[in-house]
């Protein structure tokens, strides 16, 4: 079965969602994996769906992308590594979310999520980090602290709290 | 923290509504154990103060950690009756010094109208305050008045212990809180470290927009 990247975009209002959600339902497509953010009121939903994806008719008043995917989803579960939550929060600048993002990309952790938000000066950024276990996490840490320190941003960077019961 | 408490209810309605559906209780004598005399204390001890205009972030005070004062200085004594003057003006439950622009280690506090209020310590001002004893963790979304427009989940201790002085006297105070209170005063202890909610969101989703209307922030 044929698995597809879909995104959808447009202006939010009630009944969106279940809009979407029907269309896909009703062609017999399944949803595997999603998310969905308000953008500036703007409604963003990326859906992982196996199946055949409706047309774009199908979702009137929505810009909907469609790309057809390979599961590279791994057996067992997440991917391997250690998961950590970074905040950084500071004055808004261009290059935060690159600079940290790159910090972390040389040291091969991923961003397996992330939210930033900006209200009024305050430049928020949330993300969910997984690292190789290997990292050195000290290291990272300090590396990390020095890229915000130049943006003029504060960082925390702290294991994930995962209750597993 | 937020708090779905209207800002038209008037205090009382709190009140009275806890105690018909019995699910707070006001001041037990046995969950607030204090070496001074309760309630009321602080306020008759200090003097008139003037309300401050909050800080907000991003602030340098708000993200540098506090030093300790000497809770007899007038100056002290002033800065902890601004503060209560401002916590009540901006009808939140705690406040502490970076809030106003002092790099203090001074907050105050007053869960007594929030619906999720369990020890309530009434008014307080402590100064210098040490955090001895904490557990039974629970995550809860709260806010700052210091980031408007955002509130996230943050994962902190419903029973706390601290130990602190009272500013004007000096007089060493212990604090047995438990519920929003212990809640309350983490909060407050973490902006004398440089610490927002922020730091301590428990991940990516969760963070959020305050968007609903008649919500307001109270810490």
């Amino acid at each position: 079965m044929s698995l597809s990247a879909v995104t959808v975009l447009g202006a939010d209002r009630p009944g969106v969602i279940a809009e979407v959600t029907s269309a896909i339902t009703r062609s017999g497509a399944n949803i595997e994996d999603s998310a969905m953010t308000l953008l500036g009121g703007h409604v963003a939903m990326m859906l992982l769906v196996s199946g055949e994806v409706p047309p774009a008719s199908a979702f009137p008043g929505l810009t909907v992308t469609a790309t057809e995917v390979t599961s590279r989803r791994p057996p067992g579960g997440d991917a391997p590594g250690l998961g950590y939550v970074l905040t950084a929060h500071g004055p808004d600048r261009p290059g935060i979310v690159s600079e940290i993002s790159g910090a972390l990309a040389a040291a091969s952790g991923v961003i397996t999520g992330m939210t930033t938000r900006l209200c009024g000066r305050l430049y928020v950024l949330i993300a969910d980090v997984r690292l190789p276990e290997a990292v050195d996490v000290a290291a990272l840490m300090r590396h990390l602290s020095a890229v915000c320190a130049g943006l003029g941003c504060e960082i925390t960077f702290r294991p994930a709290e995962a209750e597993v019961l | 923290m937020t708090t779905g408490a209207r800002d038209d209810a008037p205090p009382g309605d709190i009140r009275r509504e806890a105690a018909q559906d019995g699910t707070r209780r006001q001041a037990p004598a046995d969950s607030v154990r204090r070496e001074a005399p309760p309630d009321g204390i602080c306020r008759e001890a200090l003097p008139d103060g003037v309300r401050r205009e909050l800080v907000g972030a991003p602030h340098p005070v708000l993200t540098a950690r506090a030093l300790p004062v000497d809770p007899t200085d007038p100056q002290v004594v002033a800065a902890a009756a601004d503060l209560l003057a401002s916590m009540r003006r901006s009808r939140c439950t705690g406040l502490a010094a970076p809030q106003i622009g002092l790099g203090w280690r001074l907050f105050s506090i007053d869960v007594s109208r929030h619906p999720g209020t369990r020890s309530c310590a009434g008014e307080l001002v402590v100064a210098n305050p040490r955090l001895v004893a904490a557990s039974h963790w629970a995550t809860a979304r709260e806010g700052c008045l210091s980031v408007p427009g955002l509130t996230g989940d943050v994962s902190r201790a419903t029973r706390v212990t601290i130990q602190g002085e009272r500013p004007g006297s000096g007089a060493p105070l212990i604090v047995h809180a438990d519920a929003f209170e212990a809640r309350c005063i983490q909060h407050q202890m973490d902006h004398l470290d440089g610490v927002l909610f922020l730091d301590r969101v428990t991940g990516t989703r969760a963070v959020y927009r305050v968007v609903q209307k008649g919500v307001r922030q109270v810490t």
